[in-house]
Formats: C-alpha cells, structure tokens, sequence
C-alpha cells in the first residue's frame, strides 16, 4: 500500500460526492455527530453499537458484519471512504475493522471531520438511505489483531508501540483527558514499550504527517523497523490510527491492532506494569 | 463526552476526584464552534474535544500546567491554566 493508495482530501471527496461506487461512512467516538451534520450522502456507523457484541467484549460476528454492511447499502465492490472525529480515531478503527473482515477498497479521509470542518465545507442532516445490498464478508484476518497474550509475549522481544498520551503511559492518568477517569484497575504501561503518541502522527488539522517526518517520527522514538510491531491505547481506537501509519501508510509488515489494551492489560492480574516514563 | 454542556458536571462524575478545565472559545465576544486541544505542560498532546454548539468545552485533566489551544476555522489561540483535584478551572479563549 501506499499514502495514496489508502487516502483520499476533501478535494477529491467533493469530487466524488455523486459516484454511486463511492460510500462516505461517517465514524466517530461522539455517536450524536452525525446526526448533527455529515457529508452529503454519508451513511452513520455507530463503533459501539454497531461494531461491539452487545454482550461479551468482541467484535460483532461475520454474519453481524455482513448484516451491518448490507444494510447501509455498502457492495463487496464499492470504494468506502471513512471519516470521523478526533482526528480520524475511530474512523481508523472502523477502517481496521473492515480489514479484518475483509473489504478490499477502503480509504480514510485524511483529515477527516476536523478537517473538513475547519475548511468550511458543507455538513448537512439530510437523512441518507441506500438500497440495501448482500454483502458477503471473508474470515476474520487475524494477522492484523494482537491479543493480550500476543502482548505478553511481544515484552522485550517485538515493538510495543504505546501511543497513548505521555500522563497515560506514565500511569498519571488512566483515561484520555477528555474522560471521567475511570477505566482500568492500574496505571502504567507494558514493559519495554515504546511511548510514541497517536497525535505525534499527525498536524493539528487532523492530517497524516508525511512519510519522512514518519518514519523519523518511529525510527527515532526506538520503533525497529525490522520487527514485529503491536500498538496499543486505552481500547484499540488511538492505536488502530497508528496501526494504520504503520502497516497501511509505510507500509510495515506484520503490525497488529491490540485493540483489548490498556483497559484490558491494565486490569489483568499478575502481568507485569511499568510506571514513569521510560520503557 | 465530546461537546461539554453548560452547568455542572455530567451525571455519575464524582467532582471531588476530578481536575476540571473548562470554558468557552469565542470570538469578538460571539462563541465561536471548533475545536479544543489540551496539551500538557512540555507542550505534547493530551486530548481534544469538539466545541458545544455555544462553544463550551471540558476536559478531566490531573494537578498541574496545561495549555488549551482551540482551533476554529481560521484561527487558533493557547491558553495556559492551572488545574487541580476537586475545582473546577474556569477558562475562556478568545480567537
């Protein structure tokens, strides 16, 4: 892959707003956005309730997938171009999710809805309806989704990239800035990671920085570029934008989304934490 | 969880254990709708909300230094602010 291959500006967008092969998929952490104002044609994926199983902590199935997709009128075929708030977190994280089950042509919006915003483009409530389709989704790729015990194993062997803020990877807060803070049952970070912040990657307006300041950015931060790499945050939104700089952007093999994280590792019992700042 | 309300503190969020920044961006004293950063007190990012249609906004920081730097289309403005358990830290930004 490449930058161009897996990103699309707002340009090209507008371009494009009336190409019926083409499906604006809005994505975001605040699921009342939206409703207040999308891109013209956009159809709303909402990444709790349509992307988490109701019960156990898990991703929907292959056929809740298949459901969800043909549904919002989204084609085996179609270009799906995601977007969202915070920077594009979990319009990544839904990009992810799509790659593990499979969608072939799928790109971000780089930017996103920051971006398109801070442009003044134009965001509409409009409801949006598409006929329905039959899309068949392919088994889960699990090459690209790190476990906990994938996480363990990868201490002082692979890259753990934590890409949390510092104050998190410290273990001063336990949640991003923006929540209440409760969340996991300690602080800290995994041994011998790699504290390299999701927003490191990106400019102010929300957009990727370019491939050099890049690969600068994880070459100097201690990222071995001939290794496996997994990232992680606090539940796998922040570390799927990384994932997607890594894996889909430079174009790193083997890099995985370990999308339990820290609420996930910081809440198991025995594992061993780090505190401060170092690795 | 994004866009902060006007008032007190949302349901269920025990103020006591909370540092709180919040406060409006404006502009020509008119709140002005975008975006607001939180960086820590070596500059890195910390967290970002989306502006309330009134152009509130809040986060649940820790003890110490930030910067608030809200970005709105055209312009952008820091602030510094001390932040602490238990109050909340009025701060209002003029774009």
């Amino acid at each position: 892959m490449s930058r161009e291959a897996v990103l699309v500006d707002a340009d090209w967008v507008e371009a494009h707003l009336s190409d019926p092969n083409i499906v604006l998929v809005e994505v975001d952490e605040d699921v009342s956005a939206y409703d207040k104002g999308h891109i013209r044609g956009a159809v709303k994926v909402d990444w709790k309730a349509d992307l988490q199983d109701p019960v156990r902590r898990d991703f929907i199935d292959k056929a809740g997938f298949e459901k969800l997709l043909s549904s919002r009128g989204i084609g085996n075929d179609d270009t799906v171009i995601l977007y969202g708030g915070n920077n594009n977190w979990f319009a990544a994280y839904a990009y992810w999710y799509f790659k593990l089950y499979g969608h072939e042509n799928i790109k971000l919006l780089d930017g996103g809805r920051k971006k398109w915003e801070l442009d003044s483009r134009e965001l509409t409530d409009e409801a949006v309806s598409r006929p329905a389709t039959s899309y068949q989704a392919k088994d889960v790729d699990t090459s690209i989704r790190a476990f906990r015990d994938d996480a363990i194993a990868a201490i002082g062997n692979l890259n753990l990239v934590d890409v949390r803020s510092p104050d998190e990877f410290s273990g001063k807060l336990l949640a991003p800035a923006h929540l209440p803070q409760e969340q996991s049952q300690r602080g800290g970070h995994i041994p011998t990671a790699k504290n390299i912040p999701w927003s490191k990657a990106a400019n102010d307006d929300g957009t990727f920085r370019s491939d050099d300041e890049l690969r600068t950015l994880y070459g100097d931060a201690g990222v071995d570029f001939g290794k496996d790499t997994i990232a992680y945050c606090r539940i796998g939104e922040r570390s799927a934008h990384t994932w997607f700089v890594l894996h889909e952007i430079l174009d790193q093999p083997n890099v995985k989304n370990y999308d339990g994280s820290w609420t996930e590792y910081g809440s198991l019992v025995g594992v061993p934490i780090s505190l401060g700042a170092d690795g | 969880m994004c866009g902060a309300v006007a008032g007190g503190l949302p349901a269920g969020v025990d103020a006591g254990k909370e540092a709180v920044i919040q406060g409006v961006v404006s502009r020509d004293g008119v709140p002005v709708v975008g975006y607001v950063r939180l960086l820590d007190g070596t500059g890195e990012f910390t967290a970002e909300v989306p502006t309330s249609a009134t152009g509130e906004f809040r986060f649940f920081a820790a003890p110490g230094t930030w910067t608030v730097r809200a970005l709105v289309p055209g312009g952008t403005a820091d602030r510094v602010v001390n932040a602490a358990i238990g109050e909340i830290a009025q701060v209002e930004v003029a774009v």
